[in-house]
């Protein structure tokens, strides 16, 4: 491979690892500081991917949408929709065991899974919703179009970054710990535990539903089989716990470690003899499979262990 | 005629690497009762926990019968003839009384179950006609019936009990003393741990007093009534019994 | 009513038998070792494809091949417990969670990986149907999955009831710290969970095999109504999971059918009466139906 071929392996995979690091982040909202199980990231991301496509696709007779809205404002409503849905599913189980949590989040993204094949007026079905714009596409395209949207991209992980590091280190922030490790302790000083396990939960919703929107400008097309469901939740919690749950900084360097390692995979199943090479994706997903593993036993603090922000004791009394 | 059943030995006890008993030491001989007092946080619980292997254990040495049992797991206690009953949850709700009796026999199945069963009901005979009721609906009196009744039924030639009368009304607390007397008498040791101190001394063959998880008194359960120093401290006050 | 019965009821309570069989699994697991077990489906493809392998070697009935799709799975869940989950025993449940999402997928990798990815059938052609009193039409498969159900419900609850083991299961899922106390071998009683869990998980593979055909998703498929039968008939309970897996067959087939002259939901929402069940229950009875233990 030449160089700039090289290079834009590297925007690539720079775009897609800044993707899942928006989503890492947001599963870091939600299982770092509150200890939510959430299994069905894939439906958040496909709410959010959706409400992006159809509020700025171009006009299309199949389906809704084709409103043509600017790009930032398809992601505030994916964040938005995407904020509901996890409302919805928060106020039903946080006041369970993690476990239910869990199985209703299964539950969840099966429904939206259901609603987005069958829901053809909405969602054009499993043909899916083709023509989603990118940001600037006006001004710039071919490769430099890649470099713009890798920007773009970059430009939303540091906002959530900051959002989620503003979180943490906000007395809400500090709430939601306590009531993570110790929930009697929380709630017998006072705290409305399940009002704060809400919040968090809608939170991490939403930043999950702005990454689905940005996978749907990358790819310019999201349909239900543009994705494996399972392979983006999954990914999402091997990086994070890879990359220390709790702490931020860990949620984007699992994330890029993990694509990385995930990429290589590609690179060597590609390797295998031709009869193997229609099985490299399940090889793949083995591998994944074994490394979580791997890292729940032997690797479980992260590339960036979970540290408590430092208190900032005020002096007044 | 005494036999050694309990040999606790300087024992030191506690949780992670911090000691809560120091130095313990308590002998329990056969058909005996052993009573533990002392006020709360002395490590009475502590030290039924550290002969029952729950807990770790820093230095001394523990024997039953002769065997030490200082680095035994609680599953190996069991079969040798030890059984324990904690203070609470300690009947099994969702079973039946049948069922928690049963319970009893699976670590160490003893000769002739039905016949322990037959003679562990003579005992406590207000669990008869309620065999087939779930031990959760029982009244706590009788729960704890359930559950003496389940540490009985692998035999055993030892049982710990953690504050068997724990918020039980004042007849039942009777009641249930009485029983533990009948216990003895049939065979068993008992130690046990008890906040109803006054109570449990008149009917303990021996007893300790534990402050600070150290020893600090020990006597027949008549000698500590009757000392002054143990009355004033720890029996809440003045009166002779 | 004579169609309801023929199209509705008979394939509802053959699905809600097959979703039984695994939420019986999915409950003890919860009841006995505290957590969600997410590979419990791909337990069920395990064994759908282990018996596949047995009806194209040996040339046998998909029902006589049940006996080696039980061996494949029971291994397959007793070598997961001992490399994946009993590591992070001592840990909270929730890792455990995480770790069973990840076998599920390695599961589904290797059946991938070693069969392949398309459908397959344990036999071609079509099966006449028995009629009974000249109006009930009932698929055999439909027979033999409902009769062996039953037969698997009673043995169930004779071993739970009278046996050792049984009792000793049901103490460990009631209190597990009381169990040690006792003296229960803690670890043992959790292999034969698995053993248990997994071989009703292996007959209830075969027999979505038997109705259907075998997939490799077919498992992951199922998990949530068997996640919900196990919360409808209360964790820890599982003689409730399998009424809640015939509630739920039922009432996923049921919905389909036109009461007031159109469906209750469109025939391709069907997987979604699972879910609107599972929130329900935990809405207003977390418990479930029969009293499981509430965490």
């Amino acid at each position: 491979m030449e160089l700039p071929g090289i290079a834009f392996y590297i925007v690539a995979f720079l775009t897609m690892g800044g993707i899942y690091a928006i989503l890492c982040l947001a599963l870091n909202m939600q299982w770092g500081f509150g200890g939510l199980f959430n299994a069905g990231i894939a439906g958040f991301y496909a709410v959010g991917a959706y409400t992006a496509a159809i509020l700025t696709s171009a006009g299309s007779s199949a389906h809704l949408g084709g409103f043509d809205l600017p790009i930032v404002v398809g992601l505030i409503c994916a964040g938005i929709a995407s904020g509901i849905v996890g409302w919805a599913i928060a106020r039903i189980c946080v006041r369970l065991k993690a476990d239910y949590l869990a199985m209703a989040s299964i539950g969840i993204a099966e429904i939206i899974r259901l609603a987005i094949v069958n829901e053809e007026w909405l969602t054009n079905g499993s043909l899916g919703i083709s023509r989603i714009p990118r940001p600037l596409e006006a001004f710039y395209s071919g490769r430099a179009a890649e470099v713009v949207f890798v920007v773009f991209v970059w430009l939303i992980v540091a906002v959530t970054f900051l959002v989620a590091r503003r979180l943490q280190q906000s007395p809400w922030g500090r709430v939601m710990r306590a009531i993570r490790d110790n929930e009697e302790t929380a709630a017998s000083i006072g705290k409305d535990v399940q009002r704060f396990r809400t919040e968090t939960f809608v939170v991490g919703s939403v930043f999950m539903g702005v990454a689905g929107a940005l996978s749907a400008h990358y790819f310019k097309f999201f349909s239900p089989d543009a994705t494996e469901p399972l392979l983006i939740t999954f990914l999402a919690w091997v990086m994070l716990i890879a990359g220390g749950s709790g702490n931020n900084l860990g949620a984007i360097a699992g994330a890029l470690a993990i694509w990385a390692i995930w990429s290589l995979t590609e690179v060597v199943t590609q390797q295998l003899p031709p009869d193997w090479a229609t099985r490299s994706s399940y090889i793949r997903m083995l591998l994944i499979g074994l490394l979580l593993q791997f890292v729940l036993q032997r690797f479980r603090s992260g590339l960036f262990p979970e540290k408590s922000p430092k208190l900032r004791i005020s002096r007044e009394k | 005629m005494t036999e050694l059943v309990l040999d606790v030995r300087a024992v030191s006890a506690g949780y992670g690497k911090m000691p809560i008993i120091k130095d313990i030491s308590v002998h329990v001989d056969h058909q005996q009762i052993v009573t533990i007092i002392g006020p709360n946080g002395a490590g009475k619980s502590t030290l039924l926990k550290a002969v029952f292997g729950l807990n770790q254990h820093f230095s001394g040495e523990i024997t039953f019968v002769g065997m030490s049992i200082f680095n035994a797991r609680t599953a190996d206690l069991v079969p040798l003839g030890i059984s324990a009953v904690p203070q609470t949850h300690n009947v099994f709700s969702s079973l039946s009384v049948d069922e928690n009796l049963d319970v009893g026999t699976f670590a160490a199945p003893p000769r002739d179950a039905e016949a322990t069963k037959a003679h562990i009901l003579e005992l406590f005979p207000d669990l008869k006609d309620k065999l087939k009721q779930q031990a959760g609906q029982l009244s706590g009196g009788q729960r704890q019936m359930v559950a003496v009744g389940r540490a009985l039924m692998s035999d055993p030639k030892l049982i710990l009990l953690d504050e068997p009368t724990a918020g039980l009304s004042p007849a039942y607390l009777e009641v249930i003393f009485d029983l533990l007397l009948q216990v003895r008498d049939s065979g068993v040791s008992i130690l046990m741990v008890e906040q109803n101190a006054k109570q449990a001394l008149q009917i303990a063959d021996y007893a300790y007093v534990l402050v600070n998880g150290e020893n600090a008194y020990e006597g027949t359960g008549a000698e500590l009534l009757a000392d002054d120093e143990v009355r004033r401290s720890f029996l809440g006050g003045g009166g002779a019994p | 009513m004579i169609d309801f019965i023929n199209f509705y009821l008979i394939p509802g309570i053959t699905l809600g038998s097959i979703y039984a069989l695994g939420a019986v699994g999915v409950s003890m697991i919860f009841g006995i070792l505290r957590f969600a077990h997410f590979a419990h489906g791909d337990l069920m493809t395990v064994g759908a494809y282990a018996a596949l392998t047995a009806v194209w070697v040996l040339g046998i009935p998909a029902l006589a091949a049940i006996p080696f799709a039980i061996i494949v799975t029971c291994l397959a869940a007793l070598l997961a417990d001992r490399l994946f989950y009993r590591p992070l025993r001592d840990l909270p449940t929730i890792y455990t969670v995480i770790a069973s999402f990840g076998v599920a997928l390695i599961l589904r990798s290797i059946v991938q990986t070693v069969w392949g990815t398309d459908s397959q059938v344990y036999m071609t052609g079509f099966q006449k149907p028995t009629i009974f009193f000249d109006t009930f039409r009932i698929a055999t498969r439909h027979i033999q999955i409902i009769l062996a159900t039953a037969a698997l419900t009673v043995a169930l609850h004779y071993f739970l009831s009278r046996t050792r083991l049984g009792k000793s299961m049901r103490a460990v899922a009631d209190d597990p710290d009381l169990a040690a106390v006792a003296g229960l071998d803690t670890e043992r009683i959790i292999r034969w969970t698995w053993i248990i869990g997994a071989a009703l998980a292996a007959i209830a593979g075969v027999f979505v095999g038997l109705d259907t055909d075998v997939h490799t998703n077919l498992g992951w498929n199922l998990l949530l109504p068997m996640f919900a039968a196990a919360l409808l008939g209360g964790i820890g309970k599982p003689l409730g999971a399998i009424a809640g897996g015939l509630i739920i067959g039922i009432a996923e087939e049921a919905c389909t059918y036109p009461f007031f002259g159109d469906t209750l939901i469109a025939p391709s929402y069907k997987s979604a009466v699972a879910f609107v069940i599972m929130v329900l229950i935990l809405i207003y009875r977390p418990q479930g139906l029969f009293r499981g233990r509430l965490m």
